[in-house]
C-alpha cells in the first residue's frame, strides 16, 4: 500500500487569539482616531461637550451611515450603488407628491419605503438579471432617478409634512438620544448579525473574493446580489424618510453628493473597495468619526468647502497610513 | 541585427565553466512559513538547470526573488561574480533576467509585436515608437523561431502555446542572459511542448542560461544539463543530469521512495447512478452518452479542447446543452445552475483551480464550508465550531499541509489547494465526484495522496469522472475511459483493454491501418 510515513497532525483552528488579531485590527486603529478626534474636538470648543451638542452631532450622519450599512455589503460584494442619493430625492419626492392628496404618516412611510424597495430591484435587475456591472448601472439610475424628481418638481418643493411624521427626523426617544440614532443603532445591530453572522453575508465575502469560484461552489451568485441591491434601496427609502422629516421639505436638490460622501464612510471603515473584505463595526466607527469631524469643524466655524477637503485628507492619509508604515517596516527589516 | 548572434552559435565550452549567476544563503522566510532557507543554486551560460521540488518547496518564491517581486532576508545573488540586488522587476529586467510563467504574463489585449518590444521598442529620432521597425524585427524574431504567428496578431487570439512561443521571441529581443521557465509546458498538448523543447536548444545555443522548472521528469531528463533539488525551501542536492536517475531525483525530492505505483483497488462497480444520453452543444460537444456505476472510475481522455471539460461543465448546470437527457438514480437530472447540480450531489472540482476552485482570500474552513453551509448553520445563522469542526474532519482526511485552519487558501500550495477543494465538495457527501485534470501542476506526494483518496471514496460507494490528459494517470486509476476527439466521443475502453497506443490513436483520429 502507500508507505508515505506521515506523523499525523492536527492543524491548528487559529493562527492567532481573537484578541491579538482585534488588537492589530482595522477597528482598533479608527477607535484610536474616534478618540482623538473627541479629546480635540473637547480642546477646541468649549461647547463640544454638552449632552446636546453631542446629541446634535449625530443628527449629521445618521442618514448617511443607515445607507452605509448596506452600501458595505454591496462593496464587500464587489459591487457599488451609486444611486442612493437620487433613491432619496425619488423616495422624498414621491412622498411629497402623495401629500398633495392627504395622505397619513403611515402611507408616507410605506411610500418612501416601497420607492426605495421599487428602485433597489430595478438596480439589481440590470446588474443581477443581465449582468450588467453596476458602476455603469448605478451612474445611470443615478440621473434617471434625480431626474424624475426634477421633472415632477422642477424648482419647486413639497412643504407641509404632518407633526407626527416630523418625528422621525427630529423626535428624541429619551432624553438626548434621537429616534434617528437609536434606529442606526437597531440597525447596525442587525446588519453586524446579517453580514458577520449568517451564511448569506458568509456567501457575500464569497462572492467579493471571486465570484466564479462562489457560483462553481453552488452559490446563487445572482440571487444574493439582486438582494443586496433590494437593501440599498430599502436603506436609501428610510433615509429618505427620516431626512424629509427632519427637514420638513422636498426640493429635488435632497442629499445631493451623498453617495461619494457614503462611499467615503464605507471605505474609512475599513471596507477593500474591490471588495471581499470589510467590516460592520468599522463602518459604524468610521460613520461616529466623520459625524464628529464634520461636527467639530463646525463649531469652529470652518467653512464647508474646508470640511470636504478636511475629509478628503483623512480618507487618504487614515487609508496610506498602515500601507506606508508596512513599507517602512519591511524596509528596515530588509537592512538587517 | 540582434538575431546573427541567434543563428551564430558565437560562444565559447570555455565560458560554461563558470556560472553566470549564482546564488548562496539566500533566505526568505513569511510569517509562520520558512520558504527558503539558506539556498544556493548556479545557473550557466548554455546550459538548462532543472529546478525540482513539490510543491511547496520554494521554487516559486526563488523564481520570485530572481524577479525583483520579492526581497530575500538574506543571501547573495550574483551575476558573473559581482554581487547585485534586484530590488524591483525592472531591476531583474535590466541584469537580463527574464521568466516564462505557467500562465503567461503577457498583455492581452496588445499585439505581439508590442508584446515582445514592451518596454524596449525601437524608436525613431523622435524619440516615438519606429512602428514600422519594431514589426519587421518581430517578424524576424518569429521567423528565425520557426513560429507562425503574425506581429499584428493580438495576443488575447493567440492559443497558450503560442503565447508562450511569443514569451520566447520577448526573451530573445531582451538579450536576456537568463531565461526562467515556470512549469511553461503545464497547458501545453505534446506537439507544442516538442516545439518548446526546439526553441530551448535555440536558446541555450545563444548562451543563455535557463532554468527550467517542471513536475514532469520525461521533460526534465529530455531538456535539462543540470539539476538542483528543493525540499521544504532547503536546498538538497545538485549535479549533472547525466549522473543521476528518475529514483535518485524522487528520493531526494521527497526526501522518501516513493513507488510510482497507482492505489487502485479492484472493485466491482454496483448499479447505475448516472445516466447521459444524446448530451450535444451547438459549438462544444455532440451526442454524449455514457453511464456510471456506482463505486466506478470513468476517465476521459483526449487533446486539450476536445470537449471534456464542456460537457462536464454542462453536467454541473455551468454550460447548458441544446440536447440530451441526464438522469440520476433513474430520476432526470440535467442541472439548471451549479447550486441544482450540487443539490442532486453532482459536484464538480474545476481545472482552474485558483479561478474557479478555491475563494483565495477566504479562510481554509470557509472554504469547505462553503457548500455545506445549510448543514453547519442553524436557520440561516452561521455556527462556527460546527464549520470548524468539519473543516477539521476533511483536512485530516486529505492529510492536509496549513499552518492553521483560519489561514487564506491563497496562501497554500497548489496541491493543498486542490486538496481544499476536493474536501470541500466531500463535505456535501455528493453521489458523483467530477474531477478535471485533478493532479495538474501539484506535486507527487500531493497527486499520490489525491490518487489513494480517489480510490478509497470509490471503494466506499462514490461515483467518480476523472477528465485527465495524463495517459499514465488514465490507465493506472480508471476502470473504464472514454476517448473524446473534437466534440465527440471517440472510444470506450474498459480496464482490461486499456494499452497507450490505442488510447493516443483514438484521441488523434488515427485509423487503425487494414491488415
Amino acid at each position: 500500500m502507500n508507505e508515505v510515513p506521515q506523523t499525523p497532525r492536527t492543524i491548528p483552528d487559529r493562527l492567532e487569539s481573537p484578541f491579538r488579531s482585534a488588537l492589530k485590527s482595522w477597528e482598533a486603529l479608527l477607535i484610536v482616531v474616534a478618540v482623538a478626534i473627541f479629546i480635540a474636538n473637547s480642546f477646541a470648543s468649549p461647547y463640544f461637550l454638552n449632552p446636546w451638542s453631542l446629541s446634535d452631532a449625530t443628527f449629521n450622519f445618521t442618514e448617511k451611515a443607515i445607507i452605509a450599512l448596506a452600501m458595505a455589503m454591496v462593496i464587500i460584494s464587489g459591487e457599488i450603488d451609486l444611486s442612493v442619493a437620487s433613491i432619496i430625492a425619488l423616495a422624498s419626492t414621491a412622498m411629497g407628491f402623495a401629500l398633495q392628496f392627504g395622505v397619513d404618516t403611515p402611507t408616507l412611510v410605506a411610500i418612501g419605503l416601497f420607492v426605495g424597495l421599487a428602485c433597489g430591484a430595478f438596480n439589481g435587475a440590470l446588474v443581477a438579471g443581465f449582468g450588467l456591472p453596476s458602476i455603469v448601472v448605478t451612474i445611470g439610475t443615478m440621473s434617471l432617478f434625480r431626474g424624475i424628481s426634477y421633472l415632477v418638481l422642477g424648482d419647486q418643493a413639497f412643504r407641509g409634512y404632518p407633526s407626527d411624521f416630523a418625528w422621525f427626523g427630529q423626535g428624541y426617544v429619551w432624553w438626548v438620544i434621537s429616534f434617528e440614532l437609536v434606529l442606526f443603532l437597531v440597525l447596525a445591530g442587525l446588519f453586524y448579525v446579517l453580514l458577520h453572522r449568517t451564511n448569506f453575508g458568509r456567501t457575500v465575502f464569497a462572492i467579493g473574493n471571486n465570484p466564479v469560484a462562489a457560483q462553481f461552489s453552488g452559490i446563487r451568485v445572482a440571487r444574493i446580489k439582486f438582494m443586496l441591491f433590494l437593501l440599498t434601496g430599502l436603506m436609501s427609502g428610510i433615509a429618505a424618510i427620516l431626512l424629509t422629516a427632519r427637514l420638513g421639505s422636498t426640493r429635488p436638490s435632497i442629499a445631493s453628493g451623498w453617495e461619494l460622501e457614503i462611499v467615503t464612510m464605507v471605505v474609512l471603515g475599513g471596507v477593500a473597495i474591490l471588495g471581499g473584505s470589510g467590516s460592520i463595526a468599522g463602518v459604524v466607527i468610521a460613520a461616529f468619526i466623520m459625524g464628529l469631524v464634520t461636527f467639530g469643524l463646525g463649531l469652529l466655524n470652518v467653512p464647508g468647502i474646508v470640511m470636504s477637503i478636511f475629509i478628503g485628507l483623512m480618507l487618504i492619509t487614515v487609508i496610506a497610513l498602515p500601507i506606508v508604515a508596512g513599507k517602512l517596516r519591511q524596509q528596515t527589516s530588509g537592512a538587517k | 541585427m540582434r538575431l546573427s548572434s541567434l543563428r551564430i552559435a558565437h560562444f565559447h565550452k570555455a565560458q560554461m565553466t563558470q556560472p553566470c549567476l549564482s546564488l548562496s544563503g539566500v533566505s526568505k522566510s513569511f510569517p509562520g512559513v520558512r520558504a527558503l532557507n539558506d539556498i544556493a543554486l548556479d545557473l550557466y551560460p548554455g546550459e538548462v538547470t532543472a529546478l525540482v521540488g513539490e510543491n511547496g518547496a520554494g521554487k516559486s518564491t526563488l523564481v520570485k526573488i530572481l524577479t525583483g517581486i520579492y526581497q530575500p532576508d538574506a543571501g547573495e545573488i550574483r551575476i558573473d561574480g559581482t554581487p547585485i540586488s534586484l530590488p524591483t522587476a525592472l531591476a531583474a529586467f535590466e541584469h537580463g533576467i527574464t521568466a516564462i510563467h505557467q500562465e503567461t504574463v503577457l498583455f492581452d489585449e496588445l499585439s505581439v509585436a508590442e508584446n515582445i518590444f514592451l518596454g524596449h521598442a525601437p524608436r525613431t529620432r523622435l524619440g516615438l515608437i519606429d512602428w514600422r521597425k519594431l514589426r519587421a524585427e518581430a517578424q524576424d524574431i518569429l521567423s528565425s523561431m520557426g513560429a507562425p504567428i503574425s506581429p499584428q496578431t493580438r495576443l488575447k487570439d493567440l492559443s497558450i502555446a503560442n503565447k508562450h512561443l511569443v514569451a520566447v521571441a520577448r526573451a530573445l529581443s531582451i538579450e536576456a542572459r537568463i531565461v526562467i521557465m515556470d512549469e511553461p509546458t503545464a497547458a501545453l498538448s505534446h506537439k507544442e511542448i516538442e516545439e518548446l523543447f526546439v526553441l530551448i536548444d535555440l536558446l541555450k545555443k545563444d548562451g543563455k542560461a535557463i532554468l527550467f522548472i517542471s513536475h514532469k521528469f520525461d521533460e526534465i531528463f529530455r531538456v535539462a544539463d543540470r539539476y538542483t533539488v528543493f525540499r521544504d525551501g532547503e536546498m538538497v542536492g545538485a549535479g549533472l543530469m547525466k549522473e543521476t536517475n528518475e529514483a535518485d531525483l524522487v528520493r531526494l525530492m521527497v526526501g522518501r521512495s516513493v513507488e510510482h505505483v497507482f492505489p487502485k483497488l479492484d472493485i466491482t462497480p454496483g448499479a447505475l447512478v448516472l445516466n447521459v444520453s444524446g448530451l450535444s452543444h451547438p459549438t462544444e460537444f455532440e451526442d454524449i452518452s455514457f453511464s456510471l456505476r456506482r463505486g466506478e472510475i470513468l476517465g476521459f481522455y483526449g487533446l486539450v479542447g476536445a470537449g471534456r471539460t464542456e460537457i462536464m461543465q454542462a453536467l454541473f448546470g455551468i454550460t447548458r446543452p441544446s440536447a440530451g437527457t441526464v438522469t440520476l438514480d433513474g430520476r432526470p437530472a440535467l442541472a439548471r445552475d451549479p447550486a441544482h447540480a450540487v443539490d442532486m450531489g453532482i459536484v464538480y472540482v474545476p481545472e482552474e483551480r485558483g479561478r474557479q476552485g478555491a475563494v483565495i482570500g477566504l479562510p481554509i474552513f470557509q472554504n469547505i464550508s462553503l457548500p455545506s453551509l445549510r448543514t453547519t448553520s442553524r436557520a440561516g445563522f452561521l455556527r462556527l465550531a460546527e464549520e470548524l469542526a468539519l473543516a477539521r474532519k476533511y483536512a485530516g482526511r486529505l492529510d492536509l499541509r496549513a499552518a492553521a485552519l483560519d489561514q487564506d487558501v491563497g496562501t497554500l500550495s497548489g496541491g493543498n489547494q486542490q486538496k481544499v477543494v476536493i474536501g470541500k465538495w466531500l463535505a456535501t457527501r455528493p453521489r458523483v465526484i467530477i474531477l478535471d485534470e485533478p493532479t495538474k501542476g501539484i506535486d507527487i506526494g500531493s497527486k499520490a495522496a489525491v490518487h489513494a483518496f480517489m480510490s478509497e471514496l470509490a471503494a466506499e460507494g462514490l461515483s467518480v469522472i476523472m477528465v485527465s490528459s495524463e495517459l499514465p494517470e488514465i490507465m493506472g486509476m480508471s476502470d473504464r475511459v472514454i476517448v473524446m476527439r473534437e466534440g465527440r466521443m471517440a472510444g470506450e475502453f474498459s480496464r482490461t483493454e486499456l494499452d497507450a497506443e490505442t488510447l493516443v490513436r483514438a484521441a488523434a483520429g488515427i485509423v487503425e491501418e487494414a491488415a
